[in-house]
């Protein structure tokens, strides 16, 4: 990586009409622009189409996809927090087969790059999910999985699989096993695997570690935190379903703190180098620059795009402006900066 | 941008305020919002930032009118809670951020149908646009508006000029729960009379906005005096966080009528409605935790309901 020099003041205007290179990847995906919308915030994606080029965004990723059509909760689904939201939607979905013949066509049709987020109940599930993904190969648009492991594991009580680390471990070999299978029987490289964290652990990096003990070749940090609202008038939980995810600017430092402990854990040898797609909280570039700085190679706009569509495109403009205005001229220089006393833009 | 979905997507615009001025207990507002403005219908809805106030999500309101030329929208704002209460507190100059036209609009029946529009509180704020379309279109039209108290009606000359229903519809029926206007009672005690009226002009269409007791009542009361007979379109308001189809909260039970097997589905009331045709809600399902207030369970025969068992996940 070069170093970003201290720029003049007439540098860093001309700087800032030139185009910075913003392209990032996630292994063997490439991304010409490095913001995403998020898992569970953009439905199947189709959604936000009248509101921004699908095919500008990094990728769309898509709400958790599960082998069968699941109704999800009750309502309310939905408490607003102070910079923040409670959801507790229960992966509502249409299945695989729904999904496979209705929704990626559209985002192909739209000319989408597609990270396709997965849940299930028991690492079969998740296994037999990534295997019909990598199934579909090169010509399709998915560009990678995300295995939502904070979804309850069937045989251990409902615990979350993010939660245990030998449990996401076993989720991530079920995972990365099918799509191994696939891309040897193609001939093709093998779909990239991003197990998304929660930070509802008490040693983040162990089931990092764990995840790509088990396969995963990149991981997203962060998932939504777990959380509670009293309805004033009954004294009852608010959420249908008692206890909902929060998201949104509430979150934001705690998905930066998580994404500086994978990166340092990456620098100190403790964690495999693989890639960290952030999340949480961002709302705008300067967020989002936030969460590149402590080691983000991409970031997903989630809870902001309930209050503007367009948000994740926005994001990646104003990204850019910001880096602009410190006169740098490519994302990758700036991945990780704030692990490098030093070193950077003024 | 063309658009992948069937539904009518919004665009978003950053709305000055051209007017705002009470009307009883509310606030209406003028927005400048052209692009909107050219194509909303009545039974739409705009959904509306609450500015740097540290709440995230959007309040979406009824569309009271649009008017293309001027390009403005206008709505009419409960304040209910801290979000809604800062919209109410706008003054012409300020801007919103709002999206729309969103959601489907009240589908309209064949010219010359007879018609009742019915509104609960600020519910009633779509009926004079609705009115206009369907007095344009040949219906002989009956307003029924009510409320808990004459401060809280919307929609009668007796409340404000401006947005009533007198001189559009053919006639209007005021109620209050309190008496202190119109006649004592529900929207619904002067609903089968109405009814009974406007059937001897031909089966009527019954168009209703408020809240979910009474699309309840104006349902049930509508099968009692005419049976299977006359089409209730329920505009809901339920609570959602984008109203763009991107949350899955704003979700209800509904049977597709359409489907010989009528599968029940949790569908999105931002883009599935906010009109629903009211033999198609699950009423069984709806409202049925008094816990949950307002909220809806998911059927036991909905398509993907829970399995004992199984667990859930966010």
């Amino acid at each position: 990586m070069s170093t970003p020099s201290a720029p003049a003041t007439s540098a860093t205007e001309e700087v800032a009409h030139a185009a910075v290179d913003l392209s990032t990847s996630i292994g063997s995906f490439h991304l010409p622009a490095p913001t995403m919308t998020a898992s569970g915030c953009a439905a199947a994606g189709a959604e936000l189409a009248p509101y921004l080029d699908l095919s500008a965004l990094g990728a769309v990723v898509t709400k958790s996809v599960l082998r069968e059509p699941r109704s999800g909760r009750a309502t309310p689904r939905m408490a607003e927090t102070p910079s923040g939201m409670l959801n507790s939607i229960g992966l509502q979905g249409p299945g695989i087969d729904a999904f496979l013949e209705h929704d990626l066509p559209v985002l192909a049709q739209a000319g989408a790059r597609v990270v396709v987020s997965i849940a299930g109940g028991d690492p079969e599930e998740f296994g037999e999910l990534a295997g019909r993904l990598a199934a579909l190969g090169p010509d399709s648009p998915v560009g990678a999985i995300e295995v939502n492991i904070s979804c309850p594991n069937v045989a251990n009580r409902g615990l979350v699989f993010a939660c245990d680390p030998g449990a996401s471990r076993a989720v991530l070999e079920a995972v990365s096993g099918a799509v191994a299978s696939a891309a040897s029987a193609s001939g093709h490289p093998a779909l990239p695997v991003l197990a998304k964290l929660s930070p509802d652990v008490t040693d983040l990096v162990a089931v990092a570690r764990a995840c790509t003990d088990g396969g995963a070749t990149g991981l997203t940090a962060i998932n939504t935190t777990l959380g509670m609202v009293i309805d004033p008038v009954t004294l009852r939980p608010q959420l249908a379903g008692v206890t909902g995810g929060t998201s949104g600017p509430a979150i934001r430092p705690i998905a930066v703190r998580c994404i500086w402990q994978l990166t340092a854990a990456k620098r100190a040898g403790v964690l495999p180098d693989v890639p960290v797609v952030g999340a949480g909280g961002v709302a705008s570039g300067a967020d989002a620059l936030q969460l590149i700085a402590v080691g983000a190679c991409a970031v997903q706009v989630g809870t902001a795009t309930f209050a503007d569509p367009s948000a994740p495109a926005r994001v990646a403009r104003e990204l850019e402006a910001e880096l602009a205005r410190r006169g740098v001229a490519r994302l990758a220089d700036v991945i990780g900066i704030a692990h490098e006393p030093g070193r950077g833009p003024r | 941008m063309s658009s992948p979905v069937s539904w009518p997507a919004g665009v978003q615009e950053a709305a000055e305020v051209v007017s705002a001025r009470p009307v009883g207990a509310y606030t209406h507002l003028v927005l400048r919002a052209p692009e909107a403005a050219r194509r909303a219908q009545p039974g739409q809805f705009v959904a509306c930032g609450t500015g740097d106030s540290g709440m995230l999500l959007r309040r979406s309101l009824s569309l009271h009118a649009a008017d293309p030329e001027a390009g403005t929208l206008e709505v009419v704002v409960a304040a209910a809670g801290p979000g809604t209460r800062l919209l109410a507190a706008k003054r012409p100059g300020d801007v919103v951020s709002t999206t729309a036209p969103l959601g489907r609009p009240f589908p309209l029946p064949a010219p010359g149908t007879p018609a009742v529009v019915i509104g609960g509180g600020y519910g009633a704020a779509p009926l004079p646009w609705l009115a206009r379309v369907l007095t344009t279109g040949g219906s002989r039209v009956v307003g029924i508006v009510g409320a808990a108290s004459a401060d809280r009606l919307l929609g009668t000359s007796a409340v404000d000029d401006a947005t009533a229903l007198d001189g559009i519809a053919d006639a209007v029926v005021v109620t209050t729960d309190d008496g202190s206007l119109g006649a004592p009672g529900r929207v619904t005690d002067a609903l089968p009379e109405v009814l009974l009226e406007l059937s001897e002009l031909g089966e009527p269409a019954v168009y209703a906005c408020g809240p979910m007791p009474m699309l309840r009542s104006v349902h049930t009361t509508t099968r009692e005096v005419l049976g299977e007979r006359a089409q209730t379109w329920l505009a809901v308001e339920e609570s959602m966080a984008c109203g763009v189809g991107v949350c899955m909260t704003c979700v209800l039970p509904v049977v597709d009528l359409d489907d010989d097997d009528t599968p029940t589905r949790m569908l999105r009331a931002c883009t599935a409605g906010p009109v629903f045709d009211g033999d198609a809600l699950r009423w069984d399902a709806i409202g049925a935790a008094p816990h949950l207030r307002g909220g809806a369970l998911v059927p036991d025969d909905a398509v993907g309901a829970p399995v004992v068992g199984r667990a859930g996940g966010h």
